[in-house]
């Protein structure tokens, strides 16, 4: 009974402990950043508060173009991946084409952004594998045109890239808020009255989703605002966004530069807190225009126009998404592949056999950080959701607003404050920095896949094993955490995924002691050598793709004599 | 198209400097605390490290002051803050790594970066936080604006370099950038350990005869629209690039020794006008620019321009071997001579192992360690050593590496040109950006 | 936990003294009081949304913490109110037969077994339980290849192996079709008797009240009373 005590104890203050956990140093990290903005920063001579810098900040060649490139590359690479999910899942929702696609969607999350920059890089160049693919045969070019197709001067193929990889985020989410609503009955019920499908989903599912999805949503918006490790590889050279230039002041070897730095991460929050606001403005426009036409009557006789693109553009995504790491992991086999060959003239071992070496440290930091971060996160996430289960409590929507808080600001905002709190208590370049920074972002995207199916799990399971006399902890370990096993896995799986995708908090928490493949992938994006990129860009997907391998086939293998865990498994 | 917007705009290089000003003003008037603390515990270390290297005796020699340094450095761990863009060089360090393991048991860990501005602003961190003593970086691989901004803070240790054994063997006479970085006098604070000149990287196979001059490069481009770029400040090819190009166009060379003063825009009127002249020649009609010196190499693999600045005089050779040029390349350098520097390593204020990391820099100056940077196949640069300063075995090092025809004999290499003073490369890095950048 | 060995034998009703449940906008119930004796089936009928679930919820203890419950439950001379279900001693039996699918069926009835006996004996009285559901030698079967009534039987099996000292039946033979339903409600009921449980059954179904040995409780909306 003691120990029972102490886990009913620990379940209580679990949730109060988690926020802490994530609140303190976010307020702190971005008070560390805000008040430099102002002007104080000791160790540079500012001790007192002044607005000057925002002057300078004003005054940057380009910053003004540099703003605006940010909002509306972010703005528009959320709509386009929202629209092209919310109509290939309209139109093509309970057919067959529907779950061949996600299923070949699913990986693409397991590749970090970077890597997916890095290989759209190589296909759409003009010196690119599909120019490759197309000279000189049908084009007559023996060298590179000299054409901006990559990076494009409107930073489209920015965008293009940002819509790569969050498409199958937003459809992994959708799936999880379909769950959550009679969506089958919701079609059959709108068919059965005179509505195509996809009108029927349109009209009925999507307005019950939307609510499920909007803290997904938002979460893109911001990330797609302030990332950096994408822009640094798709954007040119002279046409930065916030974020870039965030990081240039932060690098520029003129210390004063900081100040600079800190009022662009100030206005960077800004730039973000402004989007969802806009975004959030534009939900009610949308829904007070849509609201008439839900009743209108009109039945859809348009679907048909809107499926065949709907399809064509989620394959378009996936096919650019899968043909980029491809290309990167042909380049890790070559010795020698210039332009306009359609695949290497010599292929070598080398890289394997002699680059490894410098993969493997790198390699294991990212295995240990990345399942330590994951563990952590998952016994936080769980502890809170079996507290809810035990007290019956009601999800609270506000309480998750708060555990978003990492997603929703972009991480330049509070990192670098961070990294000054982190110098102070001489935790940067520990493992514990570095994993509680993972920490940051690995909870959040792991609460946001297992709360579903936890909370989904049929309650008459714990209510029939606690009705045979069953304890609380007993029925926990036995009943819901089986039950659970193949979510569960996919959880850690998604929260190994994130830590190996992140490169500013390696950064900033890892005091430069501790590379990563990403970071390490990163900086050789730099070095030029395409072989040298499509090891680590291999090695980055390989991990997380592993991880997500297990966590669908242990389930399988463990429970194959169980047909009635398929629905579950 | 964003040219355009700016043109209009008054150049902010003013409103960046006075920035400076208010941050310097700030800085003077606030600093002192700082200073008195930092001051403090430089005298303690400073006592602290007399008392140990001159103490007992005061008159142990140099031989045993290096010994006990030895000593100490035995089981240390260095972390050496290094840029880690280049496989090649991240194998030499490797490589350095298991030698000082070997022969002195240090062990090196190689802080990746991919900016040495990274360390810089570590450094700052930890001492804002009051971090005195052991700091996380031990040696630092610097030069140029990074290393003024360090000695102008205070944020380094040292003078250490005379107690390096085999600082002696540098040839300081014939290559005085051993001891002025970027004309700023290295006072001991830093230990050279290799030696840069800009030369140029093309394909014999689809380019005769490359442009030799800044003029030809403009008449090159003229013929031969986007085939010509150069890396985008404030990378530091690209900025030795735009160095390059103003010694010279500019009528009076000699002033960029000095601090830019009231006479930059005078000076570097020509630069612009040339650029203007350039630009819209460029690859990507000059909207564009290669992001790193290496991407640009990248690019004259893939052919789609012709030409690549290195700051590796054996760049071209080691590409080659590498797979990552093709065996036509070569390189040359501008007539008139070309701009060389020497690049350093330095140990910052607060270094947990400064014994440790003064024995890697001894070791980088060693001729083992310099012969084998000379080989192409490892790095492909020139010594700071001074031949006649070795014995004949240590020479016999240096003339068993293997040629390259691809990298230029020391006379081939012809004139160096001294890095300007960094106040000029601050300024035409601004300049460029207000009016080619973001 | 631990549940006693069913010692205190056939006997205890289950009894519900003034009970009322309320939202905090609205009332559900007031002033309800039953008294089921042993063996004893009572029917609770009535429309969707009458309380019947809340009521057995209140009853098991899994009631969500946004109602408020008062009145007394008794059981073996206890309170229920205060007690966790798991150690109420109160079997229940929904629609769907709920067998946990990631355990074989044997599994499935040995976790309704108290702690404390030997693997030999839970081994035993499982065998005993299969052996009476008409199971026998299935302990090895998947859950979801056996019948809708092989399942039905099993739940109910499962239950009494955890010893209960009353049992809640929420609507168990509506899913049934209608040949199963008679055999199984014959079934269930035999048990019922044979241990002397208070039971208390919610039905949509006449005949279910009509076949049920007890009294027929008809719920009219309480939201308006």
């Amino acid at each position: 009974m003691r120990s029972g005590e102490i886990g009913n104890t620990w379940l209580r203050i679990a949730p109060a402990l988690t926020l802490l956990a994530f609140m303190g140093p976010v307020l702190a990290g971005l008070t560390g950043t805000l008040l430099p903005a102002f002007g104080y920063l000791p160790g540079l001579g500012g001790t007192s508060l002044s607005i000057a810098f925002w002057g300078d900040f004003g005054d940057y060649p380009g910053v003004g173009s540099a703003v605006w490139r940010s909002f509306w590359t972010g703005m528009l690479a959320t709509v386009l991946s929202l629209a092209i999910v919310v109509i290939f899942a309209a139109s093509w929702r309970g057919q067959r084409v529907f779950v061949w696609l996600h299923r070949g969607l699913a990986p693409i999350l397991s590749v970090p952004h970077s890597a997916v920059a890095l290989g759209l890089l190589f296909l759409l160049a003009p010196s690119g594998w599909i120019m490759r693919l197309v000279s000189p045969w049908a084009t007559g070019f023996e060298r590179p045109p000299d054409l901006a197709l990559a990076p494009d001067p409107y930073g489209l193929v920015f965008v293009l890239g940002l819509v790569v990889k969050e498409i199958p985020f937003l459809l992994l989410m959708m799936l999880s808020g379909l769950n959550q609503i009679p969506e089958r009955q919701s079609v059959t019920l709108s068919r059965s009255l005179g509505y195509s499908a996809m009108i029927g989903w349109i009209k009925i599912v999507l307005p019950q989703l939307y609510p499920v999805m909007r803290l997904p949503i938002y979460a893109v918006l911001a990330y797609s605002v302030s990332v950096v490790d994408m822009a640094v590889v798709l954007l040119p050279a002279t046409s930065p966004t916030l974020g870039l230039l965030v990081m240039r002041w932060f690098n520029d070897p003129d210390l004063t530069y900081q100040f600079l730095a800190a009022v662009g991460a100030t206005v960077q929050l800004g730039l973000v807190v402004g989007a969802i606001v806009i975004w959030w403005g534009a939900e009610r426009v949308v829904a007070a225009f849509a609201r008439p036409w839900l009743s209108a009557g009109g039945r859809g006789k348009l679907s048909r126009v809107l499926a065949l693109p709907g399809l064509g553009l989620a394959t378009l995504a996936w096919g650019l998404g899968a043909a980029s790491v491809a290309g990167m992991i042909i380049w890790s086999f070559a010795h020698r592949w210039r332009f306009p060959d359609a695949l290497p003239r010599a292929y070598s071992l080398g890289n394997w056999v002699n680059k490894t070496d410098g993969l493997l440290d790198p390699a294991l930091v990212t295995l240990v950080t990345g399942g330590v971060a994951a563990c952590i996160a998952l016994f936080l996430v769980v502890s809170c959701l079996e507290n809810e289960q035990r007290n019956r409590l009601n999800p609270g929507r506000h309480l998750l607003w708060l555990l978003y808080l990492p997603l929703l600001i972009p991480q330049v905002a509070f990192l670098f404050g961070a990294q000054a709190l982190l110098v102070a208590f001489r935790l940067d370049g520990s493992w514990m920095a570095i994993i509680w920074a993972h920490l940051l972002f690995v909870l959040p995207y792991l609460f946001l896949s297992l709360s579903d199916p936890y909370r989904r799990l049929d309650p008459r399971y714990r209510v029939t094993a606690l009705s045979l006399g069953q304890s609380q902890s007993r029925v926990f370990w036995t009943i819901t955490l089986p039950l659970l096993l193949r979510p569960i896995l996919i959880a850690l799986a998604v929260g190994f995924a994130v830590s190996v995708g992140q490169y500013l908090p390696t950064i900033f928490a890892g005091g430069g002691r501790f590379a990563t493949l990403t970071t390490e992938a990163v900086t050789l994006a730099g070095n030029g050598d395409r072989r040298l990129i499509g090891l680590y860009v291999f090695a980055q997907s390989f991990l997380p793709f592993l991880g997500f391998g297990i966590a669908a086939l242990w389930p399988l293998w463990r429970f194959r004599n169980r047909r009635g865990m398929r629905g579950l498994v | 198209m964003t040219r355009l917007t700016y043109s209009t705009r008054r150049p902010s290089r003013t409103v960046l400097s006075r920035s400076r000003v208010v941050a310097d003003a700030q800085t003077e008037a606030t600093n002192r605390l700082v200073w008195a603390l930092t001051l403090v515990v430089a005298m303690a270390v400073f006592l602290g490290g007399l008392t140990f290297f001159a103490g007992p005796g005061r008159a142990q020699s140099d031989e045993a002051a290096w010994q006990s340094i030895l000593k100490r450095a035995d089981g240390q761990e260095v972390f050496w803050n290094a840029w880690g863009g280049s496989d090649t060089y991240n194998s030499y360090i490797a490589w350095v790594g298991d030698r000082v393991k070997e022969e002195y048991g240090v062990t090196l860990t190689h802080v990746k970066l991919s900016d040495t501005a990274d360390a810089v602003r570590r450094v700052l961190a930890e001492r804002t936080a009051g971090r005195v003593t052991d700091g996380t970086i031990d040696l630092i691989w610097i030069n140029g604006e990074n290393f003024k901004t360090m000695k102008d803070n205070a944020l380094l240790y040292g003078p250490f370099v005379e107690r390096l054994p085999n600082f002696s063997l540098v040839d300081q006479q014939e290559k005085p950038t051993t001891v002025l970085d970027f004309t700023v006098p290295t006072d001991g604070l830093e230990s050279p350990w290799g030696m840069a000149q800009m030369v140029v990287v093309y394909d014999s196979a689809t380019l005769a005869e490359p442009p030799r001059s800044m003029k030809a490069l403009l008449a090159h481009a003229k013929a031969n629209p986007g085939r010509v770029t150069y890396p985008a400040p404030p990378d530091f090819t690209g900025s030795t690039f735009l160095k390059q190009a103003l010694y010279e166009l500019t009528d009076a060379p000699g002033v960029l020794l000095q601090p830019a003063g009231d006479n930059f825009d005078d000076v570097t009127a020509p630069l612009w006008a040339y650029l203007d002249e350039l630009s819209p020649h460029l690859w990507r009609d000059g909207a564009d620019y290669p992001k790193t010196g290496t991407a640009q190499r990248q690019l004259v693999d893939d052919g789609a321009v012709d030409l690549h600045f290195s700051f590796n005089v054996g760049e071209a050779a080691s590409a080659i071997s590498e797979g990552l040029l093709p065996e036509t390349a070569r390189s040359y350098v501008f007539e008139g001579g070309s701009i060389g520097n020497t690049h350093f390593v330095a140990i910052p204020f607060n270094a947990s192992h400064a014994e440790g990391a003064m024995v890697v820099a001894n070791f980088l100056l060693s001729p083992e360690a310099q012969a084998r940077k000379t080989d192409p196949r490892y790095w492909g640069e020139p010594t700071v050593l001074s031949m006649g300063l070795l014995t004949e075995e240590q020479q016999q090092l240096f003339s068993s590496v293997p040629s390259s025809p691809a990298t230029l004999t020391p006379a081939e290499l012809g004139v160096t040109l001294p890095e300007p003073h960094p106040s000029w490369m601050t300024r035409i890095e601004e300049t460029w950006l207000t009016r080619y950048g973001s | 936990m631990t549940v006693e060995p069913n010692n205190s034998g056939p006997g205890s009703a289950l009894v519900l003294t003034d009970i009322s449940l309320a939202l905090p906008d609205r009332m559900i119930m007031q002033g309800f009081s039953l008294t089921v004796a042993p063996g004893e089936v009572a029917t609770v009928m009535g429309p969707s949304g009458c309380g019947k679930s809340t009521l057995l919820s209140a009853i098991a203890g899994t009631l969500s913490p946004s109602f408020v419950l008062g009145g007394a439950i008794s059981l073996l001379g206890r309170d229920l109110t205060t007690l966790p279900t798991e150690e109420r001693r109160v079997g229940m039996l929904f629609q769907d037969a709920l067998l946990f699918p990631h355990l074989n069926l044997g599994e499935n009835l040995a976790f309704g077994v108290p702690a404390g006996l030997t693997r030999t004996e839970r081994r035993e009285r499982v065998d005993a339980a299969l052996d009476r559901a008409g199971l026998a030698g299935m302990w090895d079967r998947d859950p979801d290849t056996l019948s809708g009534g092989q399942r039905a039987r099993a739940a109910l099996m499962r239950t009494l192996l955890s010893e209960p000292a009353a049992l809640l039946l929420d609507e168990p033979f509506s899913r049934l079709d209608a040949a199963l339903q008679e055999r199984f409600r014959d079934f269930v009921f035999g048990h019922v008797t044979e241990r002397q449980l208070p039971t208390l059954l919610v039905t949509h179904d006449p005949r279910d009240a009509e076949a049920a040995p007890g009294p027929v409780i008809a719920f009219e909306d309480f939201a308006g009373a």
